[in-house]
């Protein structure tokens, strides 16, 4: 009997706890998500995304012209879901848009109690606000560091990149997608993306490192990105391995239902048993 | 007035229904006696400016502000939590160390109640006394924590439920304890207030309780540990390993048993009058059966952590300063504690054993804020330290905790068997 089995078997409360959020996930990787391959190599770092994103989402709208703010490295912060940094490497300036990646499996949504923080069944992560309950679990958990927190509110919302989610039900592009003068971003289903990025490796292999960040990273991501220098000169993590991240905690969570029938017996068994001895005792 | 009352109806119907205000009117009484009765207990005994009133009072006082302020402005005005650290000191401190040495409620519940030694039946009440407390008040921290609790009823009540979630499962077993661990102490309560009847009924439900006390206390020690299993990237090699679920079980057995042996120790000077002699002279053997205890689960403990370290290879990280911090944590605070423990009680030897008690709830204090706060983000510059609020705050729930301890042992039969 394989383990899913035997939490089929043993059901209750415990056993529905661990696994109808491990098998909804499952199901979900039959979709096709959509996502978004960045191709830092076109990337001019005109910064016409971070302007598109403020104005769609009623956030921090950049003066791009007079900020200087390419001359510091910048995270996505609670006011930005979107920023760009600026790299020196060996081949000269390289440009790279930042944001959620989308995880095919995230940490974030594993890691909610409240299910706030949701894959969609199109592909974006998303947050909910009626459902959040500030824990910030998230924040701890995600491997990117994306979800930002507003500290300074008494009704603190979680901000993140959540791929236009709205607009995609329109069924307009993402904002920052529309806004890019030089096709440094395109919007499609993963399927289609991973093999336009092929074919550009495979037309420019003297341009383009063999590596398609978000292939496989953390269990692969909706957001995918092309680069012509290695992922760890222009501020990538290359050490998260391919794991997808909810699975660090499958074990545990598989353990749950074991422990949750299996000790009340087994304490049962011990009480009785000590019972008996006490009174061949007397 | 009421005596009035029933006879007249008494006379103009049956039998039956003046019996029925005549109950009725017990049970008002016995309403009225009660809350007398709590009134009457609410009233402070003895001194009232002893040097721990003098320090507390202030402190809570102004805790207590702070408090409203922390809703009022936000988590950012009291807290230095930042985009890196979004879990600080009342996490890692009052809810992880806080609930880790609460755990010694479970351990002497499992070794009376289930293995009936007798010995440390003596102990049972107070240790359940200081569990339920510490899971009402260093559990309950994480509202505080919380940015928006008002939604905490989602997960309760069910219209939001994230099963998968380790903070969910943790969630659900803190507010279960508590129930049990309410239910183990009720009796106590009954005795109390004089309701024998009821006494009976709650005592006969313990072994019931204890048993899914402690299911319930070995998911909630280890998921704590579990939480931080997706902080892969972020905690140092040292600290981080897929058992930490099961170092967080282990450890919480030595944690709880370092701090009956620690609180013992005060509340037997401070409620001496409360304690009748033959306890007094019981209490020590039981000391040095805690401490044995103790010193063969950090031995355990000790050595499952070493074969995790050479099966991970992790040899090359001890050159640096993460390395020596690691060694003294594990050496320093557990194996040392280890030995000190075990020589104590072979030797009986109750200062050594106070002196590893206090080491090891340092270790463990340091082996929970390291995995939550100190060697999270080691990778990068960002550092985080607690801001005095944090911890005036985390003050304050102390001293309440210290303050409702000592109002319930100083008026229910809490040391008496
Ligand atoms: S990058 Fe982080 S926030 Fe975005 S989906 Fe992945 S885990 Fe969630
Ligand atoms: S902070 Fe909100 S979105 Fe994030 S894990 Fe907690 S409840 Fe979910």
């Amino acid at each position: 009997m394989d383990r899913r089995n035997f939490l089929k078997v043993t059901g209750g409360i415990a056993a529905s706890l661990a696994a109808t959020g491990l098998q909804a996930k499952e199901k979900q990787n039959d979709e096709e998500f959509v996502g978004v391959l960045t191709d830092t190599t076109r990337c001019i770092g005109c910064r016409a995304c971070e302007k598109a994103c403020g104005e769609a989402h009623d956030l921090l709208v950049p003066d791009v012209e007079n900020d200087n703010a390419l001359d510091n490295l910048r995270t996505p912060s609670e006011k930005q879901w979107t920023v760009v940094n600026r790299y020196e490497t060996d081949v000269g300036e390289v440009f790279v848009k930042q944001q959620c990646m989308h995880c095919w499996q995230p940490a974030c949504t594993a890691a909610c109690l409240t299910n706030a923080m949701l894959k969609t069944k199109e592909g974006p992560v998303i947050w909910r606000e009626g459902k959040c309950i500030g824990c910030r679990y998230c924040m701890a958990s995600c491997p990117f560091n994306i979800p930002k927190y507003e500290y300074g509110s008494w009704n603190p919302k979680v901000q993140k990149c959540n791929m236009c989610y709205d607009r995609l039900q329109q069924g307009k592009k993402p904002a920052c997608v529309e806004a890019c003068p030089t096709g440094a971003l395109m919007f499609g289903s993963k399927r289609e993306l991973m093999e336009i990025a092929r074919v550009r490796i495979y037309n420019h292999p003297e341009k383009y490192v063999h590596k398609i960040y978000g292939e496989h990273e953390v269990g692969g991501t909706g957001w995918l990105y092309l680069s012509g220098v290695p992922f760890e000169q222009i501020g990538f993590r290359t050490d998260l391995g391919t794991t997808p991240y909810p699975e660090y905690t499958k074990e545990f969570l598989y353990a749950v239902p074991l422990i949750f029938f299996g000790a009340p017996a087994l304490l049962t068994g011990l009480h009785f048993l000590t019972k008996k001895d006490e009174s061949s005792e007397e | 007035m009421a005596g009035k009352n029933v006879l007249e109806i008494g006379t103009a119907t049956p039998f039956k229904k003046g019996y029925k205000m005549d109950k009725k009117t017990i049970f008002f009484g016995e309403v009225k006696r009660f809350f007398k009765f709590i009134l009457q207990e609410m009233k402070p005994r003895g001194k009232w400016l002893t040097p721990f009133n003098i320090i507390s009072l202030p402190i809570m006082f102004i805790g207590f502000i702070l408090l409203i302020l922390r809703f009022v402005k936000g988590l950012g005005y009291a807290t230095n939590l930042s985009q890196e650290f979004p879990w600080g000191f009342w996490i890692g401190f009052d809810v992880i160390t806080g609930v880790a040495f609460a755990g010694g409620a479970y351990v002497i519940t499992f070794v009376v109640y289930v293995m009936k030694v007798e010995k440390y039946h003596p102990i049972v009440k107070v240790t359940v006394l200081n569990g339920l407390l510490a899971y009402m008040f260093y559990a309950g921290a994480l509202v505080l924590d919380l940015g928006k609790p008002w939604n905490i009823f989602n997960p309760i009540i069910g219209n939001s439920f994230g099963y998968n979630s380790v903070l969910f499962l943790v969630a659900w077993h803190f507010l279960l304890y508590m129930a049990t661990e309410f239910l183990e102490f009720s009796p106590t309560i009954a005795q109390w207030l004089g309701w024998e009847k009821l006494q009976k009924i709650l005592k006969s439900l313990t072994v019931g309780a204890v048993i899914f006390g402690i299911t319930l206390s070995i998911l909630h020690q280890s998921g704590l540990g579990a939480l931080f299993l997706m902080a892969k990237s972020k905690i140092h090699p040292l600290w981080y390993s897929e058992f930490i679920p099961v170092f967080f079980f282990v450890s919480s057995i030595f944690a709880g048993l370092s701090m009956v042996i620690f609180e013992g120790t005060i509340s037997h000077r401070v409620f001496k009058d409360k304690i009748d002699s033959k306890h007094h002279a019981a209490f020590d053997e039981i000391i040095f059966g805690l401490a044995k205890g103790a010193a063969i689960t950090m031995f355990v403990y000790y050595f499952f952590k070493a074969l995790v370290f050479i099966h991970g290879g992790q040899w090359s990280y001890l050159t640096d300063s993460w390395g020596i911090w690691y060694l003294f944590e594990v050496i320093g605070l557990v194996l040392i504690p280890c030995f000190m423990f075990a020589y104590g009680a072979k030797n009986r030897n109750l200062g050594i054993i106070r002196t590893a008690a206090i080491l090891t709830m340092i270790g463990i204090i340091l082996n929970r804020l390291n995995i939550s706060i100190i060697t999270f983000n080691w990778n990068i510059p960002a550092v985080y330290y607690p801001s005095w609020i944090e911890i005036v705050i985390t003050l304050m729930i102390i001293f309440t905790e210290i303050w409702v301890f000592r109002w319930v042992v100083s008026r229910m039969p809490v040391f008496e068997d």
